[in-house]
């Protein structure tokens, strides 16, 4: 117990005195995470569309050298962002400019780099999950829109993503919470995110064990809000379950007349039971 | 004689190993209603699309206005978009209201003007009874009121022929009526139609051609008098007296 209050007083010493810094770091590490989750899916929503390009035999070609050159790149992508720890993504890109260029081309920014590799490891990740979410579209909506004369950016566009979308919001979701924690290898390059601020803090204050746990609560904190609100986008996106009729217009003449009688026969309200069923 | 819309020259289709269609032969002029009718499995949808190339013929030739649709460098989309199609599973778009469904496409494909294709749409979803429910989503109605919606959806594209691949067949007995009824008023109004159905009291009424498929290869071709009345051939006495018994 008298360890449990030693903490508390801890705790409350170095927020009061490091608190902007936490604050700073959470700032940081939610906005890195959140851009580079949503560059990461528009790069997944990408490689989906280009790799489901249909191709026939009536394609020249060049068309189908270029189709499958694509695939091979994107299943290269994939495969070497998927398979190494981004901890060394990170390492690879900032330190591997300078050296191919002899230092004189350095990265000046450290949110640039932060944003461009979580995003294309976020990106790798998310090009299988939205090839799974195309495959879960049902293959008659893109028939559909062929049939309208769509093309196939016009479908993927109008008709398949948004629904390939709302299928992997939870895949998107995970992505989201995993990217808030795991930007913290990004200390690695000196990006100043919310586990670098407690080695900072933890290194002036050595204060390891309360400062850990400030980040403990903060890590969940920030995880349990994203879960919440991605609940809560999931239910908007769904849309309501009823809607409104609206008045008939005089324009309106039933179509099947024939049907519509014998219904009335049999049930005079059956057709407004059968709407809202 | 009324112009030829389609024409369709020795059409085959392998699935694999599989023959699916061999050598099929016919033609489509404006204001024709054709029906298709077979057993399952004689290979009805899989003509209807390849006619819409949702398939690829093996080999043989699809002419609309006696130009070949699947010679190289033609554009799939925009053949597509003058044949119209109903689907046994309607298709409609899941992500979309009823009203939207119908606008998408003369919007982004005809590009027309929103306010343009708004009043197209209802038009159309006025003429198959369901311009009330522009605001719900497909999942909130009924088979055939979905179907309905499709008829609308294709319909709102102007097309110049409408292949329908048995509308009916994933419906209610009770929703079946309905779709019907907007189908012979299309066919009544001069539509041109290609109907593939087991329905056979629609097809006997409303068509002008009935066509009979057998395995793969249309077996016997006629007006829906001679062909129901004094078919000729074998197969096609055996098919249509099940219907008669059932």
């Amino acid at each position: 117990m008298e360890r449990f209050t030693q903490l508390s007083v801890d705790i409350a010493k170095t927020w009061s005195k490091y608190s902007s810094m936490y604050l700073q770091g959470i700032a940081n590490t939610l906005i890195l995470a959140l851009v580079a989750t949503a560059i990461g899916c528009l790069i997944g929503f990408l490689c989906g569309a280009l790799t489901t390009i249909p191709t026939s035999k009536h394609d020249s070609r060049v068309k189908r050298f270029f189709l499958g050159l694509i695939r091979v790149i994107v299943r290269i992508y994939v495969e070497v962002f998927r398979g190494t720890p981004m901890i060394l993504q990170a390492v690879f890109i900032y330190y591997g400019l300078p050296y191919f260029t002899n230092n004189s081309v350095q990265f000046g920014n450290k949110w640039a780099v932060a944003i461009l590799v979580v995003s294309i490891n976020t990106g790798a990740y998310m090009a299988e999950s939205v090839r799974g979410g195309i495959f879960s579209v049902d293959r008659g909506q893109t028939e559909g829109a062929m049939a309208i004369g769509m093309t196939h950016w016009q479908t993927m566009l109008h008709v398949v993503l948004p629904q390939a979308l709302r299928n992997i919001m939870p895949q998107i979701g995970n992505n989201y919470i995993i990217n808030v924690k795991d930007t913290s290898v990004m200390f690695i390059i000196g990006f100043a995110d919310f586990f670098s601020m407690h080695k900072s803090i933890a290194g002036a204050s050595y204060a390891y064990f309360p400062s850990a746990t400030i980040e403990m609560a903060g890590y969940l904190c920030m995880t349990l809000l994203a879960s919440f609100l991605l609940r809560f986008l999931e239910k908007k996106m769904d849309g309501k379950s009823d809607y409104e009729l609206v008045q008939k217009d005089p324009l309106t003449q039933t179509a099947g007349t024939y049907s519509i009688n014998k219904r009335d026969l049999v049930n005079p309200n059956k057709e407004e039971e059968g709407l809202r069923g | 004689m009324n112009e030829e819309i389609l024409r369709i020259q020795h059409l085959s289709k392998n699935f694999g190993n599989h023959e699916v269609l061999k050598d099929i032969d016919f033609t489509v002029k404006k204001g024709d209603v054709t029906t298709i009718i077979g057993a399952s499995g004689s290979g009805k949808s899989t003509l209807l699309r390849c006619i819409n190339l949702l398939e690829t013929p093996t080999t043989g030739n699809i002419y609309f206005h006696n130009q070949d649709v699947t010679a190289r460098g033609v554009k799939a989309a925009e053949y597509r978009s003058r044949v119209g199609m109903v689907f046994q599973s309607f298709n409609l778009f899941d992500n979309m209201n009823v009203l939207e469904n119908c606008m998408i496409g003369q919007e982004k494909v005809l590009k027309r003007s929103g306010a343009e294709a708004h009043q197209n749409a209802l038009k159309y979803l006025s003429r198959v009874g369901m311009a009330e429910y522009v605001n719900a989503r497909p999942r909130q109605l009924s088979g055939g009121q979905k179907q309905r919606v499709a008829i609308a959806r294709a319909l709102a594209m102007n097309p110049e022929i409408l292949l329908f691949d048995e509308p009916t067949s994933a419906l209610d007995p009770e929703m079946v009526g309905e779709v019907l009824d907007v189908m012979t008023d299309l066919a009544k109004e001069g539509m041109t139609m290609l109907v593939v159905t087991h329905e056979m009291a629609f097809a006997r009424e409303v068509s002008s051609e009935i066509v009979f498929m057998h395995n793969g290869v249309i077996c016997e071709q006629g007006t829906p008098d001679t062909l129901f009345e004094h078919p000729e051939k074998q197969e096609t006495k055996d098919f249509l007296a099940r219907f008669r018994r059932g």
